[in-house]
This record gives structure tokens, C-alpha cells and sequence, in this order.
């Protein structure tokens, strides 16, 4: 069921607040990168994806991979929201002694395709189930989600060439390019600049947006289903930690886990985003 | 039937069986020549993937494929595939419990004039270590032809090695038992254990001839089903005999050897010796070169098997 941009603003707060809280009881997790593509995976899952708890088992269910599995907690958020999980059962067990709810994404949950999380794996997984949809002539999409220092993993380039060459128009990925990783700036680190030529280059069709805009988002996911002929890239320009000033734009909150001091500010953070909607 | 190399007999299968099954897809990374699957390719196009050269991709878009419904068979010599994309293997295929047949072909030392970048003697061993994933190197034709059939009825993943020129008859089209991660037991004695796996099953048969002729009593048991192995053929063998050696086309540590000492050291101690490749890269030569030097041919394995016994005494 699609549902309004409108609502989807005031989700994007809790959702990051469940986010926190799994990190924060859990003892572990990657809220900065949870943070910058939370907003695309909810417009994604709440306005594209053809896929519920009911539709589990629907050969021609949307796939979705996240190959930026650290950002799990977000996507379990998104799972609970979307149905196919209990956010409590989440936030309560995540990370715990013998829990299902572990720190990348895995089959085990429902809602999750596949395991993920080793960085360079997702894009060609994508074009397999990608290529699988038009062998049986299908007409299931298939997204895929990476991190931009994911892109230093030559296997992303493999899947590059491939979705190209098989002209995989029924593939959407997205770069969250919030320019962190562990060891600083992307660009200190690995230089990614002229990303979207490089895309180009490999045979993609390229839009970029404000990764952090849920309008921009939902008009690049609609310009890549619209797009025939070659597969989509979404470079979502975001920020780390986005809704957070105490984590924004910090490459320590990439797995930084907040004491209760920190806690206490960035669930004020969150609230005071989510009135700030509540006022208009 | 003709004589052919065990990756002919697999292209053969895949041929055969795509007739009545649109959802075998076979995925080469620019080794479909070499995997003899050019007709393939040509009479299946729809069911054919070339990916190029790029066997992380290979074996990610094989998983994408196979979590897609399809049953996923990915070609490529054995160097490339099980060490270049171990982590696809390991995560995409065996983690995330993919309908996955990984086909290492020209595997072992059967690049033996190229060198080590082209010869797999740490698949074994790598691949055996990934929980879920299933090692199998057939021992002939017709062992290739029954292994390849039943992986292709289950839907879990597994990794096949074979190598690349025509290899000895150790069973008969119409005299070939199999029941899949069974080994087979090809003789009995009360002297020599002799547990091989793929090409070095035939060498151990023909080393046990040559022992019987010395008065050395000696069992060969076919362990194509390297995982999951078959416990109970190893300790039958242990059991009944006074040493026990194992064989294989790989380097000495993690593959076939160290899984049959686990089993025998702890439940039916024997003097036990692996006759491998060195932990070195392999000299340059032909591949019966290669087993004449480090002592995998018949005759090496007749006369190791035969001083580890007197020593053993």
C-alpha cells in the first residue's frame, strides 16, 4: 500500500528513535550509515516496493538487498513498520545471546532475502535475481542498496558490468553517499569523485538527489522504473548520522555506540524533528 | 560409451537434463570452451550466462539466480573459482543456502606446466571448511554422471572438482553404485587402508594390485564425497586395517587427510600417513609428472603404503 509523502516525514523520526534504541540496548550496531539511508528505505519500502508479509512467498515479489548490511537496524525498523517483524522483539533482543536479530541482515528474518553485509557482495546477487525476472519474463524489480566505500570492492564493478550488459532495466541501486567510512573522508580514503560519470561509463542510467529529501527519493525510484533499456543508479546525497547534529557529518558514529548522556540528546534530536513536522 | 573427461561428462548432463528442465541456468566466466559447454551454450541460450572474466560476479549473480528459483551450475576452473570467489561461495552460496552447483573444472594440478596460479590444491580444503558447503571430486565418468544428476535433484549447494583430460574407468556404465555422500568401498583387505579421492581413487587401485602381489592385504575406498565425508566407510577401513593412508590430488594440510584423521585419531587410533602434494608450489610437468615426483602414482603409493606398514610393525 502506498503511502503519502506526508506520512512518511513523521515516520522517518521514530523509525531512527527504534534505530537508536536497538544500538543503544544491543551495545553494538552502525547508526551513522543507519541514519543517512533510513529515509531511502523507507520511501522505497513504503511507496515502490511490491512486497508485504503476504506476498512472502509471490514469485514476483520486488527483491531488495541491502549490501550495506551494517545499516540493519534501520532496515529492521523498516521491517517492523512494514509488517514483517515486532519492533519491541527487535529493540528487546537485537544483538543479544543467541538472538536471530544479529548486526548484518539475515535470511533467517523474515522480509530478508538474503545474507548480507560482506561489502561488494549485493550488486551481483541484484543482477542474478535481476536476470532471473526476465528469464521468466517476470516483471518483479529488484533494488539494491550499497555504501559509497563499499564501491572500493571490485566486485561492485564486476556487478556493474553485468547489469549493464544484460540491460537489467528491472535493477535500481543506490549509493548512500554520505562521504564517511570507518577511516574518514571517502575521499582521503579512496577517491570516488566524478561517481556519477563513472556510472555512466558502465552502462547505467544515473539520478542524483538529496538522499535525505523523501520527495527527491521518491521522484528518482519513479525515474527508474521508468528507465528502459539500462539499469538505474541512485547517487542519494546524505548526510551521516542525518537527523542527529551531535552524529552528523562524523565518521566516529559509524560504529560509535552512544552512552546515556549521548542517548538522552539524539532521542531529543529525533523528537524535536518530529515536532518540528507536527508544527509544519 | 566413449571415453570422456569427467567436465565432458557434466556438460553432457547439464545438455540432458536442460532438455526437460528450464530452470537449470549454467554460468561460465569466458571458461565455456574449456568446460566443453559450447553446445550448450549454443542449443540453450536462454539457460546460458557468460559473465566474463570475473568470477566474484560468477558466483554472486549464480546465488541471485538460485535464490530466484533457478538451479544455478557455475563453471569455471577450479583455481579461480574456489579461491577468487571463496567469499561469494562461502556467503552467498553456503550462508545464505543457495541452490548453487559451483563446477570446478581443470582442478588440481591439471594446469601442471602453468603453475601455481593456475593449479587448485587448496580447494579442498578451503571449501570444506565453509559450514553447509558440500566437496565432491567423482573418481571417473560414471561416477561424474550419477554425482552430477543427484546434486542436480537436491536444492542445496555444493562445490564439484574435476579435472581436465579422460581419466581411467574405476567403475562400468552398467557396474556403477552410488548413493550420494556414500563412499565406496572398491576392496577389502586387512593391511592397508587406502582412502582416495577423485583421480588418485584409480592410482590407489592399481597401487593395492601391486601390494596384493607382495602379500599386503589392502581396502581402497572411493571418498569422492569428501563433505560431507562418510564417517562409517572411514572407520570400517580403519577398523580392519593396520595403517591407514589417504590420497589426493592437494595441498597436505585441511582437504581429505587431516578430515580422515579426525575421525580416525579419535575414534579408531591408527598409524595414518597423507600422501598429497607438498606444501610448496608444485614443480612444473604433465600431471603424471607431476604424481610420478611426489609419489601419487601407483607405484608411489604401492611403495609408501608398503614402508609405512614395516615401520608401523
Amino acid at each position: 500500500m502506498m503511502r503519502p509523502l506526508e506520512e512518511l516525514e513523521q515516520l522517518r523520526w521514530p523509525l531512527r528513535q527504534q534505530a537508536l534504541d536497538m544500538v543503544y540496548n544491543g551495545k553494538t550496531g552502525h547508526l551513522g550509515g543507519d541514519f543517512s539511508v533510513i529515509d531511502a528505505l523507507i520511501v522505497l519500502y513504503f511507496r515502490h516496493l511490491n512486497m508485504s508479509p503476504e506476498q512472502q512467498d509471490d514469485a514476483n515479489r520486488d527483491r531488495f538487498l541491502l549490501s550495506k548490511g551494517h545499516a540493519v537496524e534501520a532496515f529492521y525498523a523498516v521491517l517492523a513498520e512494514a509488517g514483517f517483524i515486532d519492533v519491541k522483539d527487535v529493540i528487546k533482543n537485537y544483538a543479544k545471546d543467541g538472538s536471530p536479530y544479529i548486526g548484518h541482515p539475515n535470511h533467517g528474518i523474515p522480509g530478508i532475502e538474503m545474507n548480507t553485509g560482506s561489502l561488494g557482495h549485493g550488486l551481483p546477487i541484484a543482477c542474478g535475481m535481476a536476470l532471473a525476472a526476465k528469464m521468466d519474463e517476470l516483471s518483479y524489480r529488484t533494488y539494491c542498496f550499497m555504501g559509497d566505500g563499499e564501491l572500493a570492492e571490485g566486485s561492485v564493478w564486476e556487478g556493474a558490468m553485468s547489469g549493464s550488459n544484460f540491460a537489467l532495466d528491472n535493477l535500481c541501486g543506490l549509493i548512500d553517499r554520505n562521504h564517511l567510512q570507518i577511516s574518514g573522508d571517502t575521499e582521503d580514503v579512496m577517491k570516488l569523485d566524478s561517481l556519477k560519470e563513472r556510472w555512466e561509463a558502465f552502462g547505467w542510467h544515473v539520478v542524483e538527489c538529496d538522499g535525505n529529501d523523501l520527495s527527491a527519493l521518491d521522484a528518482a525510484f519513479t525515474e527508474a522504473e521508468n528507465t528502459k533499456g539500462q539499469p538505474t543508479m541512485i547517487i542519494a546525497n546524505t548526510v551521516k548520522g542525518y537527523g542527529s547534529p551531535l552524529m552528523e557529518n562524523k565518521a566516529g558514529w559509524h560504529h560509535q555506540v552512544p552512552n546515556a548522556e549521548q542517548y538522552e540528546t539524539i532521542k531529543g534530536e529525533l523528537k524535536a524533528r518530529a515536532e518540528e513536522v507536527r508544527n509544519g | 560409451m566413449a571415453n570422456l573427461a569427467n567436465r565432458a561428462v557434466i556438460a553432457d548432463v547439464l545438455m540432458k537434463r536442460a532438455a526437460t528442465d528450464s530452470e537449470i541456468v549454467v554460468l561460465c566466466s569466458d571458461s565455456r570452451g574449456s568446460a566443453a559447454l559450447d553446445p550448450f551454450f549454443e542449443t540453450y541460450p536462454k539457460q546460458a550466462v557468460e559473465v566474463g572474466i570475473a568470477e566474484q560476479d560468477l558466483v554472486g549473480m549464480s546465488a541471485g539466480l538460485a535464490a530466484c528459483g533457478k538451479k544455478a551450475v557455475a563453471v569455471s576452473p577450479a583455481s579461480f573459482l574456489a579461491t577468487r570467489s571463496y567469499e561469494q561461495a562461502r556467503v552467498d552460496c553456503a550462508y545464505s543456502d543457495t541452490n548453487v552447483i559451483l563446477v570446478g573444472i581443470s582442478g588440481g594440478v591439471s594446469y601442471g606446466e602453468l603453475g601455481m596460479t593456475h593449479q587448485s590444491a587448496q580447494d579442498i580444503a578451503a571449501l570444506a571448511a565453509v559450514p553447509n558447503m558440500r566437496v565432491y571430486l567423482p573418481s571417473d565418468q560414471h561416477q561424474t554422471r550419477k554425482l552430477m544428476n543427484a546434486l542436480l535433484d537436491d536444492e542445496k549447494c555444493a562445490y564439484v572438482r574435476v579435472g581436465r583430460s579422460v581419466v581411467p574407468d574405476v567403475y562400468a556404465e552398467d557396474d556403477c553404485p552410488f548413493e550420494l555422500n556414500r563412499a565406496n568401498v572398491l576392496r577389502e583387505g586387512s593391511d592397508v587402508a587406502l582412502i582416495a579421492t577423485g583421480e588418485l581413487v584409480h592410482a590407489c587401485l592399481e597401487a593395492a594390485k601391486a601390494l596384493e602381489a607382495e602379500g599386503i592385504s589392502t581396502t581402497v575406498v572411493d571418498m569422492y564425497c569428501v563433505k560431507p565425508l562418510d564417517e562409517e566407510a572411514v572407520l570400517r577401513a580403519a577398523k580392519g586395517a593396520k595403517v591407514v593412508l589417504t590420497a589426493e590430488e592437494a595441498a597436505p594440510f585441511g582437504g581429505l587427510g587431516s578430515m580422515v584423521a579426525q575421525v580416525v585419531g579419535e575414534k579408531c587410533p591408527r598409524p595414518m600417513k597423507t600422501l598429497a602434494l607438498p606444501d610448496a608450489p608444485v614443480k612444473t610437468g604433465t600431471k603424471a609428472q607431476i604424481f610420478a615426483r611426489y609419489g601419487l602414482d601407483a607405484a608411489g603409493i604401492a611403495k609408501r603404503a608398503k614402508e609405512f606398514l614395516a615401520a608401523a610393525k
